[in-house]
């Protein structure tokens, strides 16, 4: 093995000592506080307790319902608030009139939490699927929205003048221009919102759903089954991290494209 | 003439202070001809410039190319920028196909066939598929040059195109304009600063002077078509140019010994 490899995967070997460490910590001092505090079991379960409730729950298989129920509600109000949020904030960004007509409103509605439209939207739309999903375009949209406008609204003004100078036509210039110009601030925006959207995914299904993880928190509650409570949070934890692991990689490769890449 | 411009002013409102960026400008150029604006920031040469290619009209005055009024930027005309105006989203080769996208007479493939000429010409061919951020300052203007003549245009513009570059960068690129000039006679319109650029690459050096931004005067460059940067007349040229900056100074000058 050349030189080159071996220093790669000391490397790699070394970060991954710190993350191996980091939870080692974590764990034992979560072990040592349920062994030496006296607090019932039942409410305050022990990490190996917890890996029980996880098996249990992944042993019974209800754990991938709840995932592919939570992921299915996730993902149609993420992308629905997406592209929504894209194509109108270019639109309001591009026509300054229209955002400065908008823009209170939206200043006014952008720091309401979602969960406070809940009575809304279990009245409109019911339990199931939809509050869920309500909720988490709510929660992603303003986000992406004002990134797409602000983004549209700074582009180079080198940009518009080529695109003037070599006639791109008027609605041309919105996929020619205007949201490549954008896209990496959009995309900053997409990173943002994604957090959020999947912060009030669980909050939505705690109220109006009758499955997904943030259900299965308030049903292991009723149960008194802390220990698939905290099964359940770490599984919610984890996917948080892979999506958001899954988008700085897309954003990384699109910033390496624009030649905008990060150090 | 070609174009034609007479009595242009503009003024510009800046923090609720009107200044005038261009007092009284009139000129007139000829179809084929080099010229460079030159002079000091602030003298109005970029808004001159902006004002005839037409991204920026003037407050009064008319700015009229081939007996029509310029009110807007026309695709017939093309400016070459400082920072190049490449989209760092496209590649070489459709950045400079950008420059016959909005031509519907133009097939596809024609267009890319154009298009990889002028890369050849501009000695990029080897670079079409690279993104302009893997490219160094010299062959991004390249591109951009490239990119100009792709839409086969009548006038460019070009904003301190070499401004960015370093001085052996910006001197080959200068041999190159006058090379790509050599072969198509196009009518260039050139903003610097530097002197020794104005008197290596133009026919007439339009020198302007700041507040308010305007005409000093133009000086005809007869020095032919092979120009050397070193010669006596070269000099002589230059020596003339700081002469007229120089003569702002006409206030009087208090000494005491």
């Amino acid at each position: 093995m050349s030189n080159k490899a071996v220093r790669y995967l000391w490397k790699k070997a070394r970060a991954l000592g710190w993350v191996a460490l980091s939870f080692l910590i974590f764990l034992t001092v979560w072990g040592l506080a349920s062994y030496f505090s006296n607090v019932n079991a039942a409410l305050f379960p022990s990490p190996l307790g917890a890996l029980h409730g996880f098996l249990e729950v992944l042993a019974d298989g209800s754990l991938y319902g709840h995932i592919a129920a939570s992921m299915f509600r996730f993902w149609s109000g993420f992308a629905v608030a997406v592209v929504l949020a894209v194509v109108s904030g270019a639109v309001f960004g591009w026509y300054v009139p229209l955002f400065r007509l908008a823009n209170p409103v939206v200043q006014l509605l952008r720091p309401i939490s979602p969960i406070a439209w809940m009575p809304f939207i279990v009245l409109m739309f019911g339990i199931g699927d939809m509050p869920a999903i309500v909720t988490i375009f709510i929660a992603a949209f303003f986000p992406v929205f004002l990134s797409a406008v602000s983004g549209v609204m700074n582009i180079p003004e080198i940009y518009l003048k080529v695109a003037r100078n070599f006639g791109v036509g008027r609605f041309e210039i919105f996929w020619k221009i205007i949201f490549p110009a954008a896209f990496p601030q959009i995309m900053s925006g997409i990173h943002l919102a994604l957090g959020s959207a999947w912060v009030f995914l669980v909050c939505g299904e705690m109220i109006g759903a009758q499955s997904g993880l943030g259900y299965l928190i308030i049903d292991a509650r009723n149960n008194l089954r802390s220990d698939i409570l905290v099964a359940d949070i770490t599984v919610i934890g984890l996917i948080g991290f892979l999506l958001d692991a899954l988008l700085k990689f897309a954003e990384g490769r699109m910033l390496k494209r624009w030649g905008l890449e990060k150090e | 003439m070609y174009i034609d411009i007479t009595n242009v002013n503009k003024q510009f409102t800046h923090k609720g202070k009107l200044f005038t960026a261009l007092e009284n400008v009139n000129l007139s150029i000829d179809r084929g001809e080099f010229i460079c604006l030159l002079g000091p920031s602030g003298c109005g040469k970029s808004t001159l410039l902006n004002a005839i290619a037409g991204f920026d009209p003037p407050s009064s005055g008319t700015v009229v190319i081939d007996g029509c009024e310029v009110r807007k930027p026309s695709s017939r005309n093309v400016t070459i920028f400082q920072n190049y105006g490449l989209l760092p989203w496209r590649n070489v080769l459709r950045n400079v196909e950008l420059a016959l996208e909005s031509r519907k007479d133009i097939t596809r493939a024609k267009r890319e066939e154009i298009a990889r000429k002028n890369l050849d010409l501009v000695g990029l061919s080897g670079f079409a598929d690279a993104s302009p951020h893997q490219l160094s300052g010299g062959m991004q203007q390249r591109v951009a040059i490239a990119r100009a003549l792709t839409a086969d245009p009548e006038i460019i513009f070009m904003d301190e195109p070499f401004g960015a570059l370093d001085a052996i960068t910006r001197m080959k690129l200068q041999d190159d304009i006058r090379a790509i000039r050599k072969e198509n006679r196009k009518t260039i319109i050139f903003v610097t600063h530097d002197i020794e650029e104005a008197v290596y690459l133009a026919d007439r050096v339009v020198v302007m002077t700041p507040n308010p931004g305007k005409v000093k005067s133009v000086i005809k460059v007869e020095l032919g078509p092979s120009r050397n940067r070193t010669g006596q007349d070269f000099f002589m040229l230059r020596q003339k140019i700081l002469e007229i900056f120089s003569m702002k100074h006409d206030y009087p000058i208090e000494y005491s010994i």
